[in-house]
Order: C-alpha cells, then sequence, then structure tokens
C-alpha cells in the first residue's frame, strides 16, 4: 500500500483504477519563414479554430456545470482576442520572420511573466489561462491535438496538473477523483471539483507514473490522502467513510435550499458557530443561514502581542463580507480558562474557570476592549453584523458595556468613520446570568445560551474531568429550566433567544427547545442539514 | 475629452471577465477610452493590460474618453462601470 498526501479540494471518498493523464509532450520548433502572409495566415486560421474550440467547451460545460464554471471559456475567447497578445505573435511573425508556433510560445511567456509578476493571487492565476489558450493555438498549428483517451469506466485522474480545458473534457460521469500534483485550492480544476462533487486533490506529493496506471486507489477527502493498492483494512474502514460521505451528500442534496420551518410553520434560524475566515466556506456550502458564534479569539491565539484595530477589521470585515448580508454574531474575546495566550499577562490561578477571563479582562484592560469594539463596529459597515458579549453575571456588566460601545460609537462619528446598525447581545452561560435573565433582556437585542459553559457551573462539574462523566447528565433538569427561563424572559422583553453551545445541536432535544419558544440554533456548519432535517419534522 | 472618477465595487477588482467586457464595449465606440488608477495607465480596449493594472475593490480609476462620439461615449462607460464593476 502507498499513501500519498494533498491538499483537500473536496470532501468525500471515491474508491476506483487509477488513469494517470499525461499531456503530449509539446515542443516548439523554432524556424525562420519566408512567406511571412502566409505565416500570418495560419496563425489566423488556428486562431479561428481555437476560437470555435472554445465556444463549443463553453456550451458544453454550461450544460455539464452551470453558467458560473463555464465562463472561464468565455474569458478564454475574450484572452485569445486580446489586440496587445495579437499584436505581439504578428509582431514576431512579420519582424523576426518566425513560424507562428514560436511566434506564439514567445508571445506567452512574456504575457505569462507579467501576470505571475503580479501582487495578486488571482491575477497570478491567469498565468494559466495565458498558457492554456497558448497550447490550444500551437497544438492545432503544429497538429498535435488530441483529444482525451476514452475511459472505458470510470476512473481517478492522476495528473500533474489540468487546465480548465482538460477537465472539462472528460465525461463526467466517468470522473471519481482528481488528484493533481499542482493546482492551488483556488484554480478552475479545484472549483469544477467542487461542483461536480468529487473528491479531489491538489498539491499531492505522488509520482506521475505510467506504472500506476490501473492500479486500485481510494482518495480520501476528507484526510487529503490517496491510498494506492489499499490493504484489506484499509479499504474496508473507507468503504464505510464512503457510505457516510454519500448518505449525508444526499441529505445534503435533498435539505439545501430548503427553509427552516417546523411542521406548525414556527421557522428557526439556523446559523453556524465558526472560529476564522477558513470556516465560512463550509458554513456557505451546507446553506447555513447565518454565523450564530463567530469565535473572536482565534485572533489572539498563537501570536506574541495583542492583534490591532486594522487586523481585526480586516478579518472581521472579510467574514462579513463573504456572508453577504447574511447575520453574523461576533463574540468578543473570550480568552483566560482553557485558552490562555502569554502576552496578556495573566496571573496564575488556583481555579481559572472561575476566574479572570472573557468579558472580566475586557472590562479591566479597556484599550483591549475598545480596540476590538472599534474594529468590530468598522467592519458592521460591510453587511450584517452583531456583537455579543461573553461570561455576564450582572446587569452593572452590561450597562458598563453599553457605556463603552458609546464611547466608541462617538469616536467614530467624530472620525466620519461609518458603521452600520449592530445588534447587542449577551451570552447566558452562567446560572447568575439565567436567573436574573429577566432583569438582563430590557438592555440587550438578545440572548445566546452558551450551554457548555452553562452545565458545568450549574452541575458544579468540569467536563475535562472524565471520571465524573458518569455523574455528568447533559439533559439534567436544572440546565433545561434555565433555558427555558431565559428564553421565556427575553420574549417578555422583546429580545430574541438563542443556543450557540453544544446542546444546540443535540437532536434530542430539538423538539423541546422549539416547544420552549427558541428562534435560533447555531451549530458547526457540519451538522446544519442535519438539523434543519430535524427541526422540519418537529 | 470626457472624465468620470469610479470607484470599484467588484469584490475581485477588475478580473478577467468585466475586463473582456469592457474590452468589448470600448471596441464599440468610435473614442479612444483609457483608464488611470494613478500608477498605470491602459487603453480600454486592450484586456490583459487592464487586467495587469491590477486594480482591485475600492481602488478609483479615472476613465478618460475622446473623439467624435465622446458625449454619448462617455455616458455609455459610465454605465457600463456602474453595471459590471
Amino acid at each position: 500500500m502507498i499513501i500519498r498526501e494533498g491538499k483537500s479540494v473536496f470532501k468525500g471518498v471515491a474508491i476506483g483504477s487509477i488513469f494517470v493523464y499525461k499531456k503530449a509532450e509539446k515542443t516548439v520548433n523554432k524556424e525562420t519563414v519566408d512567406n511571412i502572409d502566409a505565416e500570418l495566415e495560419r496563425f489566423e486560421t488556428a486562431k479561428a479554430k481555437a476560437l470555435e474550440q472554445l465556444k463549443s467547451l463553453y456550451e458544453k460545460a454550461l450544460r455539464d456545470v452551470g453558467e458560473e464554471e463555464a465562463m472561464i471559456f468565455d474569458v478564454h475567447q475574450m484572452l485569445l482576442d486580446d489586440l496587445d497578445y495579437n499584436d505581439s505573435i504578428r509582431g514576431i511573425i512579420e519582424n523576426d520572420h518566425m513560424n507562428a508556433e514560436y511566434a506564439v510560445f514567445m508571445t506567452c511567456e512574456q504575457f505569462a511573466a507579467m501576470f505571475l509578476s503580479m501582487d495578486d493571487d488571482y491575477m497570478r492565476g491567469r498565468a494559466a489561462d495565458i498558457k492554456d489558450i497558448s497550447e490550444r493555438v500551437i497544438s492545432i498549428l503544429n497538429g498535435t491535438q488530441v483529444s482525451p483517451e476514452a475511459m472505458p469506466e470510470p476512473v481517478i485522474i492522476v495528473a500533474e496538473d489540468l487546465a480548465p480545458s482538460e477537465t472539462v473534457q472528460f465525461e463526467k460521469d466517468k470522473l471519481l477523483a482528481l488528484v493533481t500534483q499542482k493546482g492551488s485550492a483556488n484554480s478552475h480544476t479545484a472549483i469544477l471539483a467542487r461542483t461536480m462533487n468529487i473528491p479531489s486533490l491538489v498539491t499531492t506529493d505522488i509520482e506521475i507514473e505510467q506504472e500506476y496506471h490501473g492500479r486500485t486507489a481510494v482518495v480520501d477527502g476528507f484526510a487529503g490522502l490517496i491510498y494506492i493498492d489499499p490493504d484489506e483494512i484499509t479499504l474496508a474502514k473507507l468503504q464505510e467513510k464512503k457510505g457516510r460521505a454519500d448518505e449525508q451528500r444526499a441529505l445534503l442534496q435533498e435539505m439545501k435550499g430548503k427553509e427552516t420551518v417546523t411542521r406548525s410553520g414556527k421557522h428557526v434560524h439556523l446559523y453556524s458557530n465558526i472560529g476564522g475566515l477558513q470556516d465560512v466556506d463550509a458554513v456557505l456550502d451546507n446553506d447555513s443561514e447565518g454565523i450564530g458564534l463567530f469565535r473572536s479569539e482565534f485572533l489572539y491565539l498563537g501570536r506574541d502581542s495583542y492583534p490591532t484595530e486594522e487586523e481585526q477589521f480586516e478579518a472581521y470585515k472579510n467574514v462579513v463580507s463573504r456572508m453577504n448580508g447574511k447575520k453574523v454574531i461576533i463574540r468578543t474575546l473570550d480568552i483566560g480558562a482553557d485558552k490562555q495566550a502569554d502576552y496578556f499577562d495573566i496571573p496564575q490561578e488556583e481555579n481559572p474557570a472561575l476566574g479572570f477571563r472573557a468579558i472580566r479582562i475586557c472590562l479591566t484592560r479597556e484599550e483591549v476592549f475598545k480596540t476590538q469594539l472599534r474594529a468590530l463596529y468598522r467592519a458592521s459597515a460591510f453587511g450584517t453584523l452583531s456583537i455579543m458579549f461573553p461570561m455576564i453575571i450582572s446587569v452593572k456588566e452590561v450597562l458598563r458595556i453599553k457605556e463603552i460601545v458609546e464611547e466608541v460609537k462617538l469616536e467614530l462619528d467624530r472620525s466620519d468613520i461609518p458603521y452600520g446598525n449592530v445588534e447587542l447581545g449577551i451570552m447566558i452561560e452562567t446560572p447568575a446570568a439565567a436567573v436574573i435573565s429577566d432583569l438582563l433582556a430590557p438592555h440587550v437585542d438578545f440572548f445566546s445560551i452558551g450551554s457548555n459553559d452553562l452545565s458545568q457551573y450549574t452541575l458544579a462539574i468540569d467536563r475535562q474531568n472524565q471520571s465524573l462523566d458518569t455523574f455528568f447528565d447533559p439533559h439534567h433538569e436544572a440546565i433545561l429550566r434555565l433555558i427555558q427561563m431565559t428564553i421565556e424572559n427575553a420574549h417578555k422583553n422583546g429580545a430574541w433567544c438563542g443556543i450557540c453551545g453544544e446542546l444546540g445541536a443535540d437532536m434530542e432535544l430539538t423538539a423541546k427547545f422549539i416547544q420552549m419558544g427558541i428562534d435560533e440554533l447555531s451549530v458547526s456548519p457540519g451538522y446544519t442539514l442535519e438539523l434543519r432535517k430535524r427541526i422540519r419534522e418537529c | 475629452m470626457k472624465t468620470f472618477d469610479y470607484t470599484i465595487q467588484d469584490e475581485l477588482g477588475i478580473h478577467a471577465r468585466p475586463a473582456g467586457m469592457l474590452a468589448k464595449a470600448a471596441a464599440g465606440v468610435k473614442s479612444t477610452v483609457t483608464i488611470d488608477n494613478g500608477a498605470k495607465k491602459a487603453d480600454a480596449k486592450r484586456l490583459m493590460a487592464i487586467m495587469s493594472m491590477g486594480v482591485k475593490k475600492g481602488h478609483i480609476v479615472t476613465v478618460t474618453v475622446e473623439g467624435e462620439d465622446e458625449d454619448t461615449a462617455v455616458v455609455a462607460m459610465e454605465e457600463f462601470f456602474k453595471t459590471n464593476l
């Protein structure tokens, strides 16, 4: 068994035989030509043929994968028609008396180098497009253009790299997976793979050896691995994984785009919990309706100084913009207890879970808090942003937070910096907050119940201590009563109430929460569709 | 000569597709259309030249239209930017 690792661009499992795809060797001869007009004509004819091919590729892609992915072939036609590109090719033929193949090759090198030198990932990626169109013209010119070999059965394609024009030419129902040595998560190949729902790996450390051709392999898009000649145990394990993934995908297709409403017609907002920008793809892929908990502490961890306002602003703005108007609830810094960063310089504590953490740090070190609030308010101009505050135990804290928020808004007003309409909410994760939720609710727009901490504090059980597992009951009546009380008090005061802890994804409790009147459930992106299904059954 | 300033709204800036559409639109008028981002200038009919300017979201470009149909062309160009960029 041989195992190779790559970067997965689509989560899924594929089992089948390998098809090693090698591009025809493209050598371009440099020749001097005498009949300039004839050579120019050769180029024009080849170009016209290339444009015609791109047009039919566009139509094929439109049918197979949709408009967004087909667009690339429209762009290829435009690039091939570019004035500078054409001027350069004609110039080399006319002035240097070179053959058309060489003129296209030299022009391609020059323009590809120009894009590769740009300070922009997207534009650097366009160099591949220039190469793709140029190779097409060259292969038409020297008669080496070949259509991809027919594949008798569905296969796992292993290749050095695949141009979009190559991926789209494969018969869609003959593709199990794509594994490439090069490429990136943003390449067209990766995008096509995601659209086609086929597990695929890029930047894989695999050899493009003919000897792999026809051998059995498994691509595990969850782990980013390809197993060649898998042993029986591995094969069985991955077959099971594939079964689960296929089931999940069927569910996904079925639940995507559906409303999250109960049988009696109550709409529940189904949001996601995330740790940063890297999770937004999963949020969108799973058709989540918003972000119910963005743990901002990831910005503070794994570094040795406080993140600047600018750094934070960029991070929040990116997430908010990518969510395109959908709600994004960002929780302010929740550091302390199990999440530590040295530069915070928090003294050793006897009992950190009951210690200097979260809002207690923010209200003590107001500058740190204000920097985050300024970044959040600035980002709110780019979408729908809400802020929630962790570890609240008293009305006094909420009032102080709101004073600081007003100061921040005033500062922004003075500098003419725009911000949006920001909902403010608090986490209900201490028994104290739940018990006085009637007093807290008039001061906030929403509550979000942090069930993990609420359970641990209510039951006085440390969740990290496994020896206490037999005493721990996540469905303990005390927790459920506190949740019910919190929802009722929110509603009495015109606030809404959600759950963003693990209990939110506990399908055994979904019906109960709906009965209690819960407005929002925020869970890991992976649970979204399953939970939507469950809610629709309630 | 007519000019207008425009702040790019598109998330990806002037990327391949709108640049291609711009080249087509510019080819459809008699006037010369020039895009200037303060650092570089390019003829709007030339797709790769426009792309290589690397204009991103939030950047301000000055569009200059010059020629016999500049009065109508500048309106068409402004409309194009608002719709596509």
